[in-house]
């Protein structure tokens, strides 16, 4: 994996980092990717409060009325 | 517990609408609640005194869907339909790799997911995914099986089942952008 990425595979990094942890070449290429980058740290936000949605929904399901 | 088929009886719609949410299959949804509600009548002492009857049963139901992900394994083994499709993610980028649209702030996650509006929202879009996509995003986010367990059960590889993930998570994202994020407070 290259150390430049774009925004594409930075979404992607974005994603897996709920699903797997990353390898530190990968970490690296994201952190520096997310450094220079106006939109992806915004959409990592984006990403994780879908997290946190989803344990919400989760809890809602399994104990809600 | 005399009781327990009514309560059965009540939950039964809420049981089959999860049931078919994870399962994406009229029939093999009705089977799992089904033998979900058999297993409960079997066991009345379990039910007695318990203060949360649903998430006893949602446990239940839980491993049922388990079960019937296992014995219709080929049937959900993962097509072009969603396994190949990078049509999402040509929308969503450029040629060059950056957002054609910059993602907007959705601002304070603790004050957007504590609304029951937002979370019938999230939970409409989560219907509305691809049978394949949902299928694989709820074994993850609901059943909470692990990403070796999924793989195992629908004979993907590791790199297959994090790029639908990520796919699932995309149109979840589009879908709330439409129906919650993008509209004035007061439409929602």
């Amino acid at each position: 994996m290259k150390l430049m990425i774009t925004c594409r595979q930075a979404a992607r990094l974005i994603s897996a980092e709920l699903d797997r942890e990353l390898p530190w070449l990968e970490r690296l290429a994201l952190r520096g990717h997310l450094l220079i980058c106006k939109a992806c740290p915004t959409f990592r936000r984006q990403i994780r409060l879908m997290d946190q949605a989803m344990g919400r929904w989760r809890a809602y399901v399994d104990q809600g009325e | 517990m005399s009781d327990l088929p009514a309560l059965l009886e009540t939950l039964r719609p809420q049981l089959l609408r999860y049931a078919r949410l994870q399962l994406r299959n009229e029939a093999w949804a009705e089977d799992a609640v089904s033998e979900t509600l058999l297993a409960a009548l079997e066991k009345p002492e379990a039910f007695a005194g318990r203060a949360q009857p649903k998430t006893w049963l949602i446990g239940i139901l839980k491993h049922k869907l388990v079960d019937q992900v296992r014995r219709h394994a080929r049937e959900c083994s993962i097509t072009d339909e969603d396994g190949e499709d990078e049509s999402l993610e040509d929308a969503l980028f450029s040629a060059s790799g950056h957002f054609r649209e910059a993602p907007t702030d959705w601002g304070d996650p603790q004050a957007v997911c504590t609304q029951t509006q937002f979370l019938q929202v999230l939970d409409a879009c989560v219907e509305k995914l691809p049978k394949q996509l949902g299928r694989v995003f709820l074994m993850r986010e609901w059943l909470e099986l692990e990403t070796e367990e999924i793989c195992k059960e629908l004979s993907v590889t590791p790199t297959n089942l994090w790029v639908m993930l990520h796919r699932a998570r995309l149109r979840l994202r589009e879908c709330l952008q439409l129906n919650w994020f993008g509209l004035q407070p007061e439409a929602r």
